[in-house]
């Protein structure tokens, strides 16, 4: 059924019919709408048998997850950046133990300074903690990647975390094609669990374990994200097959015939790189594009393959690896057939920062042109950083550094644009 | 097979021999059919007051649900003994997660039971001192708060001992850990305004908090019997002597449990929605320096020339607690 939805409503509605069975809510921007429309399903009596339980902090919504799931429930929760890094302990724990959780990431910066806009360091400073990693390009496909997350996780036995643009998508309001309860049950089976506590058949779960086993257990984790990468793609076509369109895989290319210029993104963002590709396309530029749908387990093949005629790539990341550069170059680097020197990192985005096809057709142009600088930060105000590394080294007490720049910049109000 | 002979004896507090009794009425631990759901063979240090307080607790737990019972366990030494992969100590359905995360993942396996209409499956959490009154101490009182059907059970050897015996905020003034030495003109851990958690359990006037000792075996049966009768949250707050970090005997661990009680040191009692219900008086009052002096953890204060000071600061704090929950004879619960 086609409807107009917001973003957060639309994902409640896609969980909604996942048949949850215990949800665990705490609200942080952006991510609240999703719970709330979440919450209200459970008061009405549409999700029953669940529980909605509203916690106390991010540590206990995860926590309550784990608890849910070992137990044998399908349990979903959902966060965004500071609560992401509340949580970040319980995160890497559902993984270790193997729960198939699935959770909303609502993608948002990280503070210091307190930013509540869209980028993508939260999800990706958990990109080693061990759970599936999915990012949603659009409100269509943010919907189809949590029905895929449920099947996926519970076949694996692995956690899965579906990242949605923070507000860009989760406050957008686009039409959406909603499949029936009956297409997402032909999908989605009921949950199985390979581990569950039962006092008809006692386990001990989550026991120390020591050097004589750590690494095997830990080398099973990557086993199982390597054998993702063959099921996301196979549950992609299932997926096609069932809801007639579509959605997910481990990463889509646009363009990219003859391509000597691929620019690599994930998220919402791959939008207006598309629309820029197409002005620069309709001039005779060669440039394509690939958009990672799947961050964790790393796709080396496709991202490999994608990449195999490219003369120049371009990542443009909503990131940033403080000291080195890019997070997701640093992986595309790594699958690259090409010199390392030919991987552009272009730092883009931060904190909410306006993405503009002008940017990034400059930026673009320059790689074309071999005027692109190894790492740049796009539509970074230069002179205003010089100004506060002056003062640094002017005055030993130059003070803190945020409320330094927006009083240079001379306005109060956040400048998103 | 030969025969032990029976003989009469009494134990030195009202506990009278199991063989006393008919059969129906002796403590869990002395059925044939016990569960040991703490298995022997973990590898708890010799008198470890906090294993016995889990079998105890356990135990008695499984009696009271038909055996339909699953525990989510914090880190800590109770974890770390009784799991020492590949192995296990526990006969029941058992969850490790993490340190501070036990009575939420309690009430996550709690929601699920309650999903899947298997709500005579019960629930318990348990913890050290510190997962409980520290780190775990924000998702305990959520569980409080939203009377999450669960039975939180804190084993209280009063100071983080897996990581080698460390102040926690349940460690009582005075003592020597080793965040708290008692060097220089220091004498151990410092006098604050306290952590008292039963307390602070009531003060959420959940349907049952109770405290107990290892060394009353059917007074901590019968309050984990009396906490599975209710629904919602619950806790028991258990004084378990640790020798290893007291410094004590490992054959003393219930005599340290004992003196706890008779001192007025650690108040037995039982509460429900917020009121105390029940107190274990006092039998034999004694001082607290009874007390402290066979612990090498207050062994400074008593090398000469002694902390007379500080030993009466204790003592103030046994008084306190003898007139607040009326703890002698002659005194009423206020
Ligand atoms: C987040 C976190 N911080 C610290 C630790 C280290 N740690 C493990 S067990 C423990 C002490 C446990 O003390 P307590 O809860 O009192 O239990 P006990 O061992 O005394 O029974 C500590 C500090 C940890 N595992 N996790
Ligand atoms: S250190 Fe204390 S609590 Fe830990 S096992 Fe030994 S006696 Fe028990
Ligand atoms: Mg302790």
């Amino acid at each position: 059924m086609l409807k107009q939805v917001e973003g957060s409503a639309a994902v409640a509605e896609a969980v909604a019919l996942c048949r949850p069975e215990v949800i665990c809510a705490y609200p942080i921007s952006p991510q609240t709408h999703i719970v709330e429309g979440l919450g209200k399903l459970v008061s009405a009596g549409r999700l029953a048998p669940c529980e909605f339980i509203n916690v106390e902090s991010e540590f206990a919504a995860m926590s309550v997850a784990i608890g849910a799931s070992a137990a044998g429930a399908r349990a979903y929760t959902a966060t965004a950046s500071q609560g992401l890094l509340f949580m970040a302990e319980a995160v890497f724990n559902a993984a270790g133990l193997g729960l198939p959780i699935v959770m909303t990431v609502a993608n948002r910066a990280l503070g210091a300074p307190i930013n509540i806009w869209n980028d993508h360091t939260d999800a990706l400073s958990q990109r080693d903690c061990g759970w599936i990693q999915l990012f949603a390009e659009d409100n269509q496909e943010a919907l189809d990647l949590h029905i895929q997350a449920f099947r996926l996780a519970e076949e694996l036995s692995l956690p899965v975390m579906v990242c949605m643009d923070g507000f860009i998508l989760t406050h957008a309001y686009e039409r959406v094609d909603l499949p029936t309860q009956e297409q997402v049950d032909a999908y989605l089976p009921p949950y199985e669990p390979r581990q569950v506590l039962d006092p008809a058949d006692p386990v001990s779960i989550g026991a120390m374990v020591g050097p004589e086993a750590f690494m095997e257990v830990r080398y099973l984790a990557h086993a199982k994200q390597r054998q993702a990468l063959e099921l996301i793609p196979a549950w992609a076509d299932e997926f096609k097959r069932v809801f007639g369109r579509e959605s997910g895989g481990l990463a889509h290319t646009y363009r990219l015939e003859d391509a000597e210029t691929v620019v690599v993104a994930l998220g919402s963002v791959l939008g207006t790189i598309k629309d820029t590709v197409d002005e620069l396309r309709d001039q005779g530029v060669r440039i394509g594009v690939l958009g990672i749908t799947c961050f964790r387990p790393w796709p080396t093949a496709a991202v490999r393959a994608a990449l195999a005629n490219a003369k120049r790539v371009v990542v443009l990341e909503k990131s940033l690896a403080v000291g080195l550069g890019g997070i997701v170059s640093n992986n595309v680097s790594a699958s690259y057939p090409g010199s390392p020197d030919d991987v552009h990192t272009v730092v883009a985005g931060l904190g909410g920062r306006a993405i503009t096809r002008a940017s990034l057709r400059r930026v673009f142009t320059e790689a074309i042109e071999g005027r692109l600088e190894h790492v740049t930060f796009l539509d970074l105000d230069h002179k205003l950083v010089e100004r506060v590394l002056a003062r640094e080294r002017e005055q030993r007490r130059s003070g803190p550094i945020a409320e330094g720049i927006l009083k240079d910049l001379g306005v109060v109000a956040a400048k998103i644009g | 097979m030969t025969h032990q002979p029976i003989r009469f004896y009494q134990t030195g507090t009202f506990t009278v021999g199991n063989r006393l009794l008919a059969q129906e009425q002796r403590s869990v631990q002395a059925q044939a059919g016990r569960t040991n759901s703490l298995n022997s063979g973990h590898r708890a240090c010799q008198g470890c007051g906090e294993a016995l307080g889990a079998r105890y607790a356990i135990d008695a737990a499984m009696d009271a649900t038909n055996r339909q019972l699953v525990a989510a366990n914090a880190t800590g030494c109770l974890e770390v003994f009784s799991t020492p992969y590949p192995e296990t100590s526990w006969q029941i359905p058992w969850i490790h997660s993490l340190f501070g995360n036990a009575a939420a993942v309690a009430t996550g396996i709690a929601a699920a039971m309650r999903v899947k209409g298997r709500e005579n499956v019960r629930v318990v959490a348990q913890g050290g001192d510190g997962g409980t009154t520290d780190i775990g101490f924000g998702c305990l009182s959520g569980m409080f708060e939203r009377n999450d059907d669960v039975l939180y059970i804190c084993y209280d050897n009063e100071a983080y001992m897996n990581t080698g015996v460390q102040r926690s905020s349940a460690t009582p003034p005075a003592a020597r850990t080793n965040t708290t030495m008692p060097v220089g003109s220091s004498t151990g851990a410092r006098f604050g305004q306290g952590k008292n958690l039963p307390r602070i359990a009531m003060a959420h006037e959940i349907p049952y908090v109770a405290t107990a000792t290892v060394a009353e075996l059917r007074d901590l049966e019968a309050k984990v019997r009396r906490a599975m009768e209710f629904r919602g949250a619950r806790y028991i707050h258990i004084l378990v002597p640790c020798p290893l970090g007291w410094g004590h005997g490992s054959a003393e661990t219930i005599r340290m449990a004992r003196l706890a009680k008779e001192t007025g040191i650690f108040p037995v009692f039982e509460a429900e929605h917020g009121e105390v219900t029940n107190v274990s008086k006092i039998r034999r009052p004694l001082p607290v320096e009874e007390y402290l002096r066979p612990q090498t953890r207050f062994a400074h204060l008593f090398k000469p020339p002694g902390h007379p000071e500080i030993i009466a600061r204790l003592q103030q704090l046994a008084d306190r607690n003898i007139r607040r929950y009326g703890l002698l004879d002659t005194e009423a619960a206020s």
